[in-house]
């Protein structure tokens, strides 16, 4: 009874929450042979005042709108009955009303599911048995599939495809009541890192429209920057979550390989995708990682290993924490905000207690190479049975051949026949063992690589992305340079271990600056310990886009 | 010139698990088009194949059946190519670490016994299939079939004449339906052949250019389509010719063999590791467990049968190519008929009648304990062997003892002197023409004096009996 009286808006730290929690205390046992109804009153009436009176923040989080809340503050409400799920979707698709048109983060708004969903989750929330995301609005990536509502992966050749079978991840929220917004925009079949190959259109970046949201989980991580809804879901094959939350200013979370269910997730490369939340804080991106991890049945590559309470660590110190700094990743070319940026997050780190130790990873040279290699491989062979035959697009064709090659030329974009051509030519016959096997080969070396690191120190740092958020059609003409926007994020895929994207920092323009936190293969507990420290102490959360 | 030919041949055999390989959909043949798929099946996006552990016990079950090493490491790859009734694009199959290698079995033509190396046993999925008739300009396509699990058992260049590649495919389907792995039905489609086929000058170790020859689906045709592969890729070779690598197709109206694709249009099908599987670890122990269940196979069956039974070899053999009948013999025998003789009798009336009927011994009424029975009855001289055959037709029939037909159609057998030789002398005493040209030599007359006796009595006359007494009164 005592926690819930302090959860409420504006606890937001474990110190706040520690000083609340005595003096509450102290006068719960003076007055505790009196009526439960009382000491709750009081400890949400003390609590309240305190907050208010020594954080600023607080106080101005008690008058943010509903569609600026996350996903913990709102559950809070909910519980309480302060709002309900219809109050809080309303919010939400009020701000998406007057801003979407500048951002374009959907492919697809689900304003008539919300609705329902909405009512669903008050129904259970009523009933007392609400879980963590009942009632809550997120967003979907539209490469994971949604039974009966159309699934794109913004590509004209699923432009019509509607599937009827639900993804794991969203089997999971659905059982809790979540509130789906819509299916966000994404470069085709999750190909780029700007959703400029979007078969639809391109999403902006909330704190700069004239510059991309990153990607490939761009229009994920830009509804969740201008407030379009209360988290999102993003898939990662090369950094596809984290470079666009950093480009974003907000938090991005790609689990250890294995440890999500691909169940519904359209394939890109199956050995390096990975699902996982895009949020404007580290405690709700550990709520959306309990909700989704685990093994599941229908996901062979699922990992039967136990899932953690992710939330359970937050507010731990990190004093000793070893932080290994890859001297690989602070290359000459790197954007000097970005490296001042991500130098004073890991003087801040050591501050709070964390001891830097310089690490290296030989083989980082060769992750975009054997990235490219290995990802367009799989995916020449993922993407085969787009042909025509069975659903989404057809063009007609004079014969069979013709027909498979109408469809194919028409439905996909330039990204999508680049990187199927570069996959089609590395399993050649004659060339695989230069191409595929070798890439192969050098991708355990690059495994090996943080093996090593990681029996010296307990995360990695780097910056996430080595530019701050480029311009629209800055990049669409060179693919090489579009390729090196995931120079810092790609390795970690390869590598299977898990790694998160939080802010550090602004660099000019206002531009959002992200820091990478790399942790052991299933140690996700870790990098989020160590991310709510650094993102608490920092606060770089409380600077939104004005949109 | 002489010439020899190399045989190699690539056997795919459906296994009988009740659901497809990487999916719950049921493999049940014949039902309406597409009714059994699921998005799994169909390769909707973002599916995922979940290995299904009875396909994998079923390859191991045969590869240890056919003396194979199971691998402790083994992986599924895609082989990729576009066709209509391929929904993902690729096929998932197995490519560098299949489950089993290195087998054999052993086959006997003419009596000489023969060691055909199994190069290697690995599963995979089976396609749907293209429907062309009554669509007009386009063509259906049927995926029920897509992702029915497939065994595919590719033997070693062994095999030197048709006759012997029959023989081993006959002897594969043996060891198969014995595993209850597959049915081997091969007009079904459950059990498939491609041959490899080359000929070199008898005496050359280097292996000639091959063919592959597709579209084979019965065991006839695999003698008859490699007996024409052979003669025309010598008749190539003889005129000078070289023969081309390629792929060829079985015509079994015209009985020849025609070019499908050259070495030039084959396909390369970019095998690499399937990631959407895991690599399968097989534990030591669980291996043991399968070959622990192993039944008794044809070749030890044969063995025992000779052995405990004293059968003739050819018998046997016979006895022992279907494990149905080879327990059906069993049964009766254990229920007390004379071995030689239930033998005799299921070779014989029995599997005619199976064979008149298109009925297995499994859809039989007879039971073994009934033709045990019967056998009693003659070998204790109830009935004659000739009543016998009448008996065997009602039990056979109706599925009734042949005690009780035997007493309800009074067929007991009459062994009584005085009964047989009243009747003996009631025919004599009418037939005295007869009488004097048998006397006379004509010895073959013995015969209608039987037949009349027999008719009298309805055939019930102990033969040995009436016999001896005819020829007692004829010659006195």
């Amino acid at each position: 009874m005592l926690r819930r009286g302090l959860g409420g808006p504006g606890c937001r730290t474990e110190n706040e929450r520690t000083c609340c929690y005595h003096v509450v205390r102290s006068i719960a046992w003076l007055t505790w042979w009196r009526t439960r109804v009382v000491l709750h009153l009081l400890a949400n009436f003390y609590g309240r005042v305190l907050k208010f009176c020594i954080d600023f923040h607080a106080l101005r989080r008690h008058f943010l709108e509903l569609y600026q809340q996350g996903i913990h503050e709102l559950r809070g409400m909910l519980d309480r009955r302060d709002v309900t799920a219809k109050d809080i979707i309303d919010s939400v698709f009020q701000r998406i009303n007057a801003v979407e048109e500048r951002i374009k983060a959907y492919v697809t708004l689900t304003r008539d599911e919300a609705e329902e969903m909405s009512r669903a989750a008050d129904k259970r929330v009523a009933a007392g048995n609400g879980g963590p995301v009942s009632g809550i609005p997120l967003a979907i990536k539209d490469n994971l599939c949604t039974k009966g509502i159309r699934t794109t992966c913004s590509s004209k050749i699923l432009g019509n495809f509607v599937p009827p079978y639900e993804s794991a991840v969203t089997t999971a929220l659905t059982e809790q009541n979540y509130v789906l917004t819509g299916k966000t925009n994404l470069d085709e079949f999750a190909m780029g890192s700007s959703t400029e190959n979007s078969g639809f259109h391109t999403t902006r970046n909330p704190w700069d429209t004239e510059r991309i949201p990153g990607g490939s989980s761009g229009g994920s991580a830009a509804a969740v920057a201008a407030d379009e809804c209360i988290a999102a879901l993003g898939s990662d094959t090369g950094g596809s979550i984290r470079q666009p939350a950093a480009l974003c200013g907000v938090v991005g979370l790609k689990p250890t390989y294995g440890r999500v269910s691909r169940y519904g997730l359209v394939a890109f490369a199956s050995s390096l995708d990975q699902i996982g939340p895009i949020t404007k804080n580290v405690r709700d991106a550990a709520l959306l990682l309990n909700i989704i991890s685990g093994k599941d049945l229908k996901d062979s590559t699922s990992a039967p290993i136990d899932v953690p309470d992710f939330t359970a660590g937050l507010g731990q110190k990190i004093t000793g924490l070893r932080i290994g700094i890859p001297k690989e990743y602070f290359i000459e070319g790197m954007d000097p905000e970005v490296e001042t940026s991500v130098r004073a997050a890991i003087k801040q780190l050591e501050a709070l207690g964390a001891v830097p130790v310089e690490v290296s990873l030989p083989h980082s040279g060769y992750a975009v190479a054997t990235y490219y290699l290995l990802a367009t491989s799989e995916a020449s062979s993922n993407l085969a049975r787009y042909d025509g035959v069975k659903y989404g697009f057809r063009a007609e064709g004079k014969d069979l051949l013709d027909m498979y090659m109408q469809t194919r030329s028409q439905g996909f974009g330039p990204e999508v026949k680049r990187r199927i051509m570069l996959g089609t030519y590395a399993l050649s016959s004659g060339y695989y063992d230069a191409y595929y096997r070798k890439a192969q080969q050098v991708r355990t070396l690059i495994k090996d690589d943080f093996d090593r690191a990681f029996q010296n120190v307990d995360l990695i740092v780097t910056p996430t992305t080595p530019t701050p958020a480029f311009r629209l059609g800055e990049k669409t003409d060179d693919p090489l340079q579009m390729y090196l926007a995931d120079i810092f994020t790609i390795s970690v895929n390869l590598a299977g271990v898990p790694g998160i994207s939080i802010p550090c920092g602004f660099a000019s323009g206002n531009l959002p600056v992200g820091l990478q936190i790399i942790g052991r293969h299933f140690d996700e507990a870790t990098v989020l310990k160590a991310a709510y420290a650094y993102e608490q102490a920092a606060r770089w959360y409380t600077r939104r886009p004005a949109l | 010139m002489r010439y020899e030919a190399v045989i190699g041949l690539e056997v795919h055999a459906q296994m009988l698990t009740k659901t497809k390989i990487f999916c719950g959909c049921s493999t049940t043949f014949g039902s309406g088009p597409n009714t059994q798929t699921c998005p799994v099946c169909i390769g909707m996006p973002g599916v995922l194949p979940v290995l299904n552990q009875k396909s994998l016990e079923f390859s191991i079950r045969t590869g240890l059946a056919m003396n194979c090493s199971i691998s402790p490491y083994s992986r599924f790859a895609r082989k990729n190519y576009f066709y209509p009734d391929l929904p993902k694009g690729y096929q998932i199959s197995q490519y560098e670490h299949p489950i089993c290698e290195h087998g054999h079995i052993d086959i006997t033509t003419d009596s000489v016994t023969k060691r055909i190396g199994i190069t290697r046993i690995h599963m995979e999925e089976d396609a749907g299939k293209n429907i062309h008739e009554g669509a007009g300009s386009y063509s259906f396509v049927d995926l029920n079939r897509t992702g029915v699990p497939l065994m595919e058992i590719v033997s070693e260049p062994d095999i030197r004449s048709p006759k012997d590649a029959a023989e081993y495919m006959k002897r594969l389907r043996t060891i198969l339906r014995y595993l209850e792995v597959c049915d081997g039905n091969m007009d079904q489609g459950s059990l498939r052949c491609d041959a490899n086929v080359s000929v070199r000058p008898v005496g050359q170790k280097e292996f000639g250019t091959r063919a592959e020859i597709k579209n084979i689906n019965s065991f006839r045709f695999v003698e008859k389509a490699i007996e024409y592969e052979i003669r025309r890729q010598i008749s190539v070779v003889s005129d000078g010719g070289k023969v081309v690598q390629e792929t060829r197709l079985w015509d079994s109206a015209k009985g020849i063999t025609e070019s499908m694709r050259s070495k030039e249009e084959a396909h390369d099908y970019r095998y690499f590791p399937d990631p959407d599987l895991v690599p399968i670890i097989t534990e030591p122990t669980w291996i043991e467990s399968i070959r622990a269940s192993l039944p008794e196979l044809p070749e030890a069956k044969k063995k025992r049968f000779i052995a405990d039974y004293g059968l003739p070899e050819q018998d046997a053999s016979q006895l022992t190519d279907e494990r149905a009948i080879a327990d059906w013999f069993e049964a009766s025998v254990t229920a007390g008929g004379q071995a030689k003789s239930v033998a005799n009798w299921i070779m014989g009336d029995l599997m005619r009648s199976l064979n008149d009927e298109n009925k297995t011994i499994g859809e039989c009424s007879l039971k073994p304990e009934q033709l045990a029975g019967m056998i009693k009855l003659i070998d204790n001289g109830t009935i004659s062997g000739k009543i016998a055959k009448t008996v065997f037709e009602d039990m056979y029939r109706t599925g009734r003892d042949a005690a009780d037909i035997v007493n309800e159609k009074g067929l007991v057998q009459i062994s009584d002197s005085s009964e047989i030789e009243k009747a003996v002398d009631d025919i004599l005493s009418r037939s005295q023409g007869e009488i004097e040209r048998y006397r006379a030599g004509d010895e073959k007359l013995l015969g209608f004096f039987v037949g009349q006796v027999m008719k009298t009595t309805k055939g019930k006359a102990n033969p040995q009996m009436l016999n001896e007494l005819l020829k007692k009164k004829l010659s006195s």
